[in-house]
């Protein structure tokens, strides 16, 4: 007997619009002022009617192309109605039959080291509103709950996936794919620590019988998953729960309603919210306070026109390119989409993809991170550390060398000097003397001239102590620091062999 | 389903009436119940009447306006001060509304 994980997402993602999706209160979140953004509209006071945020309806279409859905010409708004303490109105506006999107797919990277890919096909995503927040009484007294409307009424897309994803790991990838083209396509800051970017994960187990008949367990709904490593914590549990639920009760989808479960983060499990007797009912019915929405061809061009490049395929194209890894290609596109520009400019200008993605994954990360800054304030902009990599490539510097111009163009930046420029490669190339030295002539004499000073290192080496030649080396390095080094060991050796 | 007419009222379960009435909410008296089940069944009987009508060429309404695309601009409007907002609350401290305990999971 074994069994796959069937898995599907629903997801939530917060659209980046000054104001609501139906009034004009800010979305900005703001948990220490609670009830301050708020107006007849999303309290839902009786006489007030809604009017269509028009930036969140574009931002909405982009997000669906960018899932390369197909988007309805026409389309319209519904009642979603249940009680609940933070929904206002007893009923939230959404879309039920008529959604402004349907029947896409994204590309899911499922090995990172290799760049396998497969499609996880989207059913629909539709514009919503949010909630507001409940506040529990956490003394467990029994006090009253707290709500707060600032977030009621924030204009949310929910993408829904086919059961497509097959394991817990396979989630998390599908909500760190979501997360990076969102926030490329600058849809969604995708900010998930203050909910703009949540899930739900539908799960269940196809179970492969010894006698060959495949039985379904039933489906279980994980709620509001808020960061990765929970929803990728919270389905792997699920999955060994109803593996071992299985075995002791054989309990399939027949046998049980779809249940609902929510994910518990200090003990790692789940737990059960609700069994679910009988299909929600939420009497959904097309909302008389607004109209129906069309687009025309014309529009879809305008906004496709502003989509940029998506991240799966600016990671394939990375790839091509600059012939980076799969790997290297990740790191850079996960960082998001600003590094990735930094990258690619600074590949251009240095000629050198490969090089520039080693010290874009390397140094620039390193030192962002030991700085806590963001690559819009890294204070190296790419023409410069294009050109200081362009003179490793082309020779006059090395490595070590550029490396050590890179700490000191950082230091400067320290001491409150203006940004560093190229001028300043120069000026620390030729302060430290760190010039690859071309000139054969100006090394074989300063080979000459320490051979001659250290007589005792070369009776060593001409003994047969190989190492003595190291201390001859250094002193060469010493007085020609853009030297070589294994130049200039090739060159002593030569001259202690008599050459 | 056919109906010959509003006066002859088709019978409304009492059942779908006591599931309405949870869903919404509502707690009703064993006679608002016989009441209601008589009332819906005559309105919807009413309904039904269209069923009279073929509509295999009308395009489904999806509406009952005929306009499309109203939208305003993504700019801010003042919002309520947070003391008219929650003027209304049947409880509140002043800066949320309260509600008796919610028992998550
Ligand atoms: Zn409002």
């Amino acid at each position: 007997m074994h069994y796959q994980p069937i898995i599907g997402l629903e997801v939530h993602v917060q659209l980046q619009t000054q104001t609501k999706i139906f009034c004009g209160c800010s979305t900005a979140f703001n948990p220490d002022q609670p009830n301050v953004q708020t107006c007849p509209v999303c309290l839902g006071l009786p006489g007030a009617l809604p009017v269509l945020n028009g930036t969140a309806l574009r931002l909405a279409i982009k997000t669906a192309m960018a899932l390369n859905c197909q988007i309805a010409k026409f389309t319209k708004w519904d009642r979603k109605q249940y009680f609940y303490p933070d929904l206002p109105k007893g009923y939230q506006i959404s879309q039920y039959d008529l959604p402004f999107s349907f029947d896409g797919q994204v590309e899911l990277i499922t090995n990172a080291e290799t760049g396998e890919s497969r499609p996880i096909r989207i059913i629909r995503a539709h514009l919503e509103e949010d909630a507001g927040k409940n506040v529990h009484d956490e003394t467990g007294r029994g006090r009253d709950s707290m709500v707060d409307l600032n977030r009621a009424g924030t204009p949310l897309v929910e993408i829904v996936s086919h059961p497509d994803l097959r394991s817990a790991a396979e989630a998390r990838q599908m909500l760190e794919e979501l997360h990076a083209l969102l926030t490329y396509l600058e849809v969604s800051d995708c900010n998930m620590q203050e909910g703009s970017l949540r899930c739900d994960a539908n799960v269940n187990l196809h179970i492969t019988k010894d006698d060959g008949t495949v039985v379904a367990t039933p489906i279980v709904e994980i709620k509001n998953l808020n960061s990765f490593r929970f929803t990728e914590q919270a389905v792997e549990y699920e999955i060994a729960r109803q593996w071992k639920a299985f075995q002791e009760t054989g309990k399939t989808i027949k046998d049980a309603p779809k249940s609902t479960r929510g994910f518990d983060p200090d003990r790692g499990v789940t737990t059960i919210m609700r069994e679910k007797e009988e299909a929600a009912d939420y009497r959904y019915f097309p909302d008389p306070d607004l109209v129906p929405v069309t687009v025309t061809d014309e529009q879809l061009a305008a906004i496709r026109s502003e989509m940029c490049e998506a991240p799966a395929v600016m990671r394939k194209r990375f790839q091509s390119e600059y012939q980076l890894s799969a790997y290297d290609a990740s790191v850079i596109i996960d960082q998001g989409r600003l590094l990735a520009e930094y990258f690619e400019a600074t590949a251009k200008l240095c000629g050198d993809g490969k090089q520039a993605a080693n010290w874009v994954t390397q140094d620039v990360l390193r030192v962002m991170k030991e700085r806590k800054e963001t690559i819009a304030n890294f204070p190296l902009r790419p023409e410069v550390l294009g050109s200081l990599i362009a003179r490793v490539t082309q020779k006059q510097l090395t490595i070590k060398s550029a490396r050590e111009v890179f700490a000191d163009l950082l230091t400067a930046e320290e001491d409150q000097t203006p940004a560093p420029s190229m001028a300043q490669i120069d000026e620390i190339v030729a302060a430290k003397g760190l010039a690859i030295v071309q000139d054969d002539g100006a090394m074989e004499t300063a080979i000459a001239a320490v051979i001659d000073k250290n007589p005792k290192a070369v009776a060593d080496f001409q003994a047969g102590k190989q190492a003595a030649v190291g201390a001859l080396i250094g002193q060469v390095m010493k007085q020609l620091k853009g030297a070589d080094a294994q130049a200039v060991r090739e060159k002593i050796l030569t001259k202690l062999s008599g050459g | 389903m056919v109906s010959d007419g509003a006066n002859n009222t088709m019978a409304f379960p009492r059942e779908t009436v006591l599931k309405v009435a949870s869903l919404a909410r509502l707690q009703l008296t064993p006679e608002e119940v016989d009441l209601f089940a008589t009332q819906l069944g005559a309105t919807l009987d009413y309904v039904a009447r269209l069923d009279e009508l073929d509509v295999s060429n009308v395009e489904p309404m999806v509406h009952a306006i005929e306009l499309t695309n109203v939208l305003r601009d993504d700019v801010l409007v003042p919002s309520l001060p947070r003391h008219d907002a929650v003027a209304n609350a049947p409880k509140t401290d002043g800066k949320y509304f309260l509600v008796p305990a919610i028992l998550e999971s």
